[in-house]
């Protein structure tokens, strides 16, 4: 775990929806360049940990926040404008959610909301995004179309170009394969795979296989708390502790 | 910075914005007592809602006229109108043919709502009035007295509103027996109950406090109606006794009044809108307390 | 004593009778006032001046009027509705302010047109004279704004509140602000909704009248200018029908408005089908 920097790293984190302690003592070092997964059962804070890296949770009311979140040694919540911190970490969603426009729109709509207005700049925005998104050949005849023409997996790929053309470096996906059939899964597993030499990927998943395929480490979530996290190879084939081989076992069983 | 102080701005021009219309609600209330309350204090209280002579000319505002004017129209439209609406609102929600309801019933009670209510009137002058014209002069008691043979009055007021609140009271009413869980219905129907049975003994009961609040609303309306009423109510400021009687509603005193009073005479029809205003305040937080507590139960 | 079957068989028809007597209700006002002002509907009704107070002549200066009228209520209510809809749905959904502007709008609905016209006089046209003009298009467009407020404040809501919360999400996580998210992304998802509460909007200021007897003026000329007085179909239907007693221009003039208000309830449902298409896809 040192062969590379440190992109995020979180101390002694909490989260809590009122009463509800959701997240617990979180410390976690996220390597850049980079794909970890996180893993464990549903309800174990994994996508609410996801989304304390980008302050998603700032959007609900009655969550209190304690503890720190780093990104590139700067503190999350206090060094950084939100504007700013989302710019840089970007997220994709469980569902894909593109917006009611055209497919072209939809990838412009990041950079346009940060000022960029030149069409020939938003052109070469969009084409490379979708050409990083795998999606650019599918769609470079049909940028005026409506994005829910596109198939559930191209979609999906409409929003991670989405969120490359606003230029982040880190990426968070929540379950970004949970709604997609097998062959799209396959697709966007390949994608992050080409995607990590460029962003770190940080992606919530419910597939053991999909984690042992494309993570390079893996954290395993449970009650809010981290039982284990390392390499991916370790956590897979020799768990240290015992709840984290009997979900794994279990879920292969 | 400059950003977050652009979204401050935004904020402060939305709130402005949700504000005007309760500061419209409060300058309404504000305006109609400010210039209609100097008539209670000068002549009293029960002078002026219990009197029952309305002369301007001679300084005597009672409204009592109108207040039972405006009472016995609605009364009547309810009377013809509730029992019209509910049914049709049983039919829409559990007999009709789906499509027979949204190609016809429906767009047809949609128009129904949106036709101008002078339209209304227009139909009440031409055709219900003297309908009711013809029917007065059989009665040989009335055939001489103008206020009672005209055909104008009580009856063709009632008959008017009570089409123009149809609307109201089918949809709300529609909505409240549609919202009945379908569970009530099966068990009713599993205990071999027959489908009428089923609406009168389970469904009406269980959807009675919105078939309620829409009969409250209706009412709200028929009372805040004016054109169509001024157009076929004959609009004599007297205590009727008969339904064949001319009569005239609170709101038509204001209507018909407002364009040629002066001074006292149009504070006095400011009076009238602060007794209109507190009876529809009425009828509505009734009406809405009634939902309410529907929703709570349900 | 009646069979379960019989009552049944009776209710269904009792049932039946209640719909179509409310259908043919609809048949024959519709079909009395088309009928008797069809004849009379013309190009020259259409295009000249009234005469004689309405007694002959067409009814040109109304429909330009009503045309300016409600062009003008909705420049007025339309934005101001919107904006308050935006801020009781996407900043204070709850809490006593909240509470408190929907009482007021709640309230506002209700009050009935005439007492609006109270305050339209008293407010508009006797204080704010040298604004308005006193009787005049602008103190009745005024008025009227404020009676179509709640129809596009609640319409609005529910507009946007039928906007999935995805679209809010994935347009904070690429960094835009509240506002832009608002304005970019919620308002133009919910436009025709929007749009919905727009139409039924001018479908009640056509055809109001009552409200504006105490402020627009009633005069038959073509207006120039917002601070002139004016007189809409509706008006000048009431007018002709009862002061002046002509009731072929009476018939004539509701024809014009009921084929209005058609056309508006046609594209009101055209609008939503098309809601409903774009929200199923």
């Amino acid at each position: 775990m040192h062969e590379s920097q440190v992109k995020i790293y979180t101390e002694d984190l909490n989260l809590f929806y009122g009463d509800n302690h959701a997240i617990k003592n979180i410390d976690i070092q996220v390597q850049e360049n980079k794909v970890t997964a996180l893993i464990g059962p549903s309800g174990c804070g994994k996508s609410t940990f996801l989304k304390t890296l980008n302050r998603m949770n700032d959007l609900i009311p009655y969550v209190k926040i304690t503890g720190e979140v780093y990104l590139d040694n700067l503190n999350s919540y206090n060094d950084y404008d939100i504007v700013e911190l989302r710019k840089r970490i970007g997220m994709v969603f469980q569902k894909p959610n593109p917006f009611p426009m055209s497919i072209y729109d939809n990838i412009a709509y990041g950079p346009r909301t940060h000022g960029i207005k030149d069409k020939a700049v938003l052109d070469e925005i969009v084409e490379k995004s979708l050409q990083s998104a795998a999606l650019w050949v599918e769609v470079k005849d049909r940028l005026k179309q409506n994005a829910f023409g596109l198939s559930g997996g191209q979609q999906q790929r409409l929003c991670i170009a989405r969120v490359l053309a606003v230029e982040p470096e880190v990426v968070l996906m929540d379950e970004p394969t949970s709604a997609l059939d097998p062959l799209a899964t396959l697709k966007i597993e390949d994608l992050v795979q080409v995607l990590k030499n460029n962003y770190t990927i940080i992606i919530v998943t419910h597939n053991m296989q999909q984690a042992g395929r494309i993570s390079d480490h893996t954290a395993f979530f449970l009650n809010g708390e981290i039982v284990e996290y390392g390499a991916t190879e370790e956590i897979f084939t020799v768990p240290r502790d015992k709840r984290t081989e009997d979900y794994i076992t279990g879920r292969f069983g | 910075m400059n950003r977050e102080h652009r979204e401050k701005i935004y904020r402060v021009i939305l709130f402005a914005s949700a504000l005007i219309a309760l500061l419209v609600i409060i300058m309404i209330g504000g305006f109609i007592f400010g210039e209609g309350m100097p008539i209670f204090t000068k002549y009293g209280l029960d002078k002026v809602l219990l009197g029952s002579k309305w002369q301007p000319s001679n300084h005597i505002y009672g409204l009592w006229p109108m207040i039972i004017g405006s009472i016995y129209t609605t009364m009547g439209a309810l009377i013809l109108g509730v029992p019209l609406g509910v049914l049709t609102a049983i039919f829409l929600a559990e007999v009709a043919p789906k499509r027979l309801v949204d190609l016809v019933i429906r767009p047809a009670i949609e128009l129904l709502a949106g036709i101008p209510s002078v339209v209304y009137g227009l139909f009440g002058m031409v055709i219900i009035v003297p309908a009711i014209r013809a029917l007065a002069s059989t009665i040989p008691a009335y055939a001489e007295d103008p206020l009672l043979s005209s055909g104008y009055g009580i009856i063709a007021g009632s008959i008017i509103l009570s089409i123009m609140i149809l609307p109201t009271i089918i949809s709300i009413s529609e909505d409240a027996i549609r919202s009945v869980p379908a569970e009530y219905k099966e068990g009713s129907l599993a205990l071999g109950a027959t489908h009428w049975q089923t609406i009168s003994k389970v469904m009406l009961p269980a959807a009675s406090s919105g078939i309620i609040a829409a009969v409250v609303l209706g009412m709200g309306r028929a009372i805040g109606e004016t054109m169509a009423i001024i157009m076929v109510a004959g609009n004599a400021p007297i205590v009727p006794d008969s339904i064949f009687s001319s009569v005239r509603s609170l709101t038509g005193n204001i209507a018909i009044e407002m364009a040629y009073s002066s001074g006292e005479h149009t504070k006095a029809l400011f009076a009238t809108g602060i007794v209109l205003f507190i009876l529809i305040m009425i009828v509505n937080s009734f009406a809405l307390w009634i939902s309410k507590r529907g929703l709570k139960n349900a | 004593m009646l069979k379960p079957r019989s009552i049944e068989k009776f209710a269904k028809f009792i049932l039946w009778c209640a719909a179509l007597f409310t259908v043919t209700f609809l048949v024959l006002v519709l079909g009395f006032i088309l009928s008797n002002g069809l004849p009379k509907v013309s190009w020259e009704f259409l295009t000249a001046e009234p005469e004689a107070m309405g007694a002959a002549g067409g009814i040109f200066s109304t429909i330009v009027s009503t045309v300016i009228f409600t062009v003008t209520t909705l420049v007025i209510a339309v934005p101001i509705g919107i904006l308050a809809a935006i801020y009781l749905t996407e900043y204070i959904s709850k809490g006593p302010i909240a509470g408190a502007i929907r009482f007021g709008t709640d309230a506002l609905a209700g009050i009935p047109s005439i007492v609006f016209g109270l305050f339209g006089f008293a407010f508009f046209v006797v204080i704010l004279k040298p604004v308005t003009g006193g009787w005049s298009l602008a103190s009745g467009a005024l008025t009227a704004a404020f009676m179509i407020l709640p129809t596009i404040i609640t319409t609005t809501e529910e507009a946007i509140k039928a906007v999935p919360d995805s679209y809010r999400e994935g347009s904070y996580a690429l960094g835009a602000t509240k506002w832009q998210t608002v304005s970019r992304i919620v308002l133009p998802s919910a436009l025709p909704g929007v749009m919905t509460g727009v139409i039924l909007g001018i479908g009640r200021i056509v055809g109001e009248t009552a409200a504006l007897l105490l402020t627009l003026g009633g005069s038959l000329y073509v207006p120039l200018s917002l601070t002139d007085p004016a007189s809409t179909m509706s008006m000048h239907l009431y007018k002709v029908a009862m002061e002046v007693g002509a009731m072929d221009m009476a018939f004539g003039t509701a024809t014009v408005l009921i084929i209005t208000v058609l056309l508006i309830n046609i594209s009101a449902n055209f609008i939503m089908r098309g809601l409903k298409r774009r929200t199923t896809t």
